[in-house]
């Protein structure tokens, strides 16, 4: 399989461009990082430049700048009220990260840095442990609040304390498994109808005139791509709002 | 995501590169490890995640956000104050309004009693006027009645001279000889009675 021209998972390999060796760690600059400082560079470029000249009536792309700033902003204060808008800058340099990088992984010949679970991962103990730090350092032990729901029979309780318990310390493996699949599948899959183009027309006439149909279905996989990278982001900031809600309000 | 063959066979040597690379670690796992699970890439991608991740936050926190809230924030207070700048003028218009009404109200007013004045004005003259007039023809039809009164009353005198002239001419004419005059006025007016 990893001798074949068209292996799906070479996409996702990482091969160091700077290696780099600290205290017997292998902490290489690969491509894996190249793609993230590109996509903390576009992010901030396009961020900083739209919003350079500070119009009053805002031109396209300071409008998408906006457009971003304020759908962060509603989408935070909506889930967790005017208390929330601390974390706003975490929120929204998180939303933006993630789509950055899923739209730049979406190039061809380009490394999706969402595609890697220890990328995800860290991203989501972030946030876990923000809400973790933040709860207890508001609330002190009351923060453990949120595992007891109110109004729930005595009888009831330990199961619910236990329900409650599992699913909040699963919150960061479904967080970050949630974009790392949706990555990891939709470019392999995309990679597997684009390589059957490859291979197709590598049978003459008869080969091209079919190769035409995986062409269409790789065109209509990149534009649902497009909105997979789209609605991760969404869905990774909306989720991320509704943790941090729960550092907020414990007690539910 | 797309590798057409030309890609591959052009990566190939650097593939290869990145194998001998690895291959002083681990020289037989290199292909057997599906790359997203492959522990070894773990602290590389961390420190790098926590570095660029880092650095993001911190320029959109610093210098990002700032500047975008405050685009936003000057376009709402900029709204706020066209409106109430709008509300203003609204309410000066509408004083204007209330003014010019009251205004054309008093005009109005105004107008009447000065109309009224006039025609006040206007009927006591008429009525002046009108009492002359009749006192004047009054004073005329006594001084006319005086008059015919007077001339009636000369008539009539001269009627009984002249009753007495035709009746002494009559019983002249008649009898003959003189009469006597005041047996005839006598005569006359018991007649004339």
């Amino acid at each position: 399989m990893a001798a074949d021209k068209v292996d799906p998972i070479h996409q996702f390999q990482i091969h160091p461009i700077i290696p780099l060796h600290i205290g017997g760690y292998d902490v290489s600059f690969t491509n894996s990082s190249l793609f993230m400082v590109v996509t903390i560079v576009l992010a901030s470029a396009f961020l900083y430049m739209s919003t350079s000249s500070r119009a009053l009536i805002p031109g396209r792309l300071q409008s998408v700048s906006e457009m971003a700033y304020e759908f962060v902003g509603n989408m935070l204060r909506d889930a967790a009220g005017k208390q929330g808008m601390q974390f706003f800058p975490l929120v929204f340099s998180l939303f933006m990260f993630v789509l950055v990088a899923n739209l730049i992984g979406l190039f061809p010949y380009f490394f999706t840095v969402t595609s890697h679970i220890i990328v995800t991962f860290t991203l989501a103990i972030l946030v876990i442990g923000t809400v973790l730090v933040y709860g207890f350092a508001k609330h002190g032990f009351g923060f453990l609040k949120l595992f007891v729901p109110q109004g729930v029979p005595g009888y009831l309780l330990p199961l619910v304390v236990a329900i409650e318990i599992i699913s909040f310390v699963s919150r960061p493996v479904s967080l970050s498994v949630r974009l790392f699949a949706n990555m990891l599948a939709g470019h392999i899959t995309l990679k597997v109808f684009s390589g059957f183009v490859v291979s197709l027309s590598a049978f003459g006439a008869v080969g091209i005139a079919g190769s035409v149909l995986p062409l269409a279905m790789a065109v209509a996989l990149s534009a649902l791509e497009l909105l997979v990278a789209f609605l991760q982001a969404y869905v990774f900031a909306v989720l991320t709002c509704m943790y941090l809600n729960d550092a907020l309000h414990p007690s539910h | 995501m797309f590798v057409t063959s030309a890609y591959a066979q052009e990566t190939a040597p650097a593939a290869a590169e990145g194998d001998t690379h690895a291959g002083t670690a681990v020289p037989a796992a290199e292909h057997e490890t599906f790359p997203p699970f492959d522990a070894k890439t773990f602290p590389s991608q961390i420190l790098w995640l926590v570095i660029t991740f880092g650095l993001f936050y911190l320029f959109l926190k610093r210098v990002v956000m700032p500047r975008l809230g405050g685009i936003i924030d000057v376009r709402n207070d900029r709204i706020t104050q066209d409106l109430d700048h709008a509300a203003r003028l609204k309410g000066e218009a509408d004083a204007a309004v209330a003014a010019y009404e009251q205004e054309l109200a008093e005009a109005k007013v105004n107008a009447n009693k000065i109309g009224q004045q006039a025609n006040d004005a206007a009927k006591a003259q008429a009525e002046g006027t009108r009492k002359k007039l009749e006192a004047e023809l009054e004073k005329k039809l006594g001084e006319a009645e005086a008059s015919i009164a007077s001339i009636k009353a000369k008539a009539m005198k001269e009627v009984g001279t002249i009753a007495e002239d035709t009746t002494s001419a009559i019983v002249e004419a008649l009898v003959g000889g003189k009469t006597d005059k005041a047996e005839i006025a006598a005569a006359v007016k018991s007649a004339s009675r």
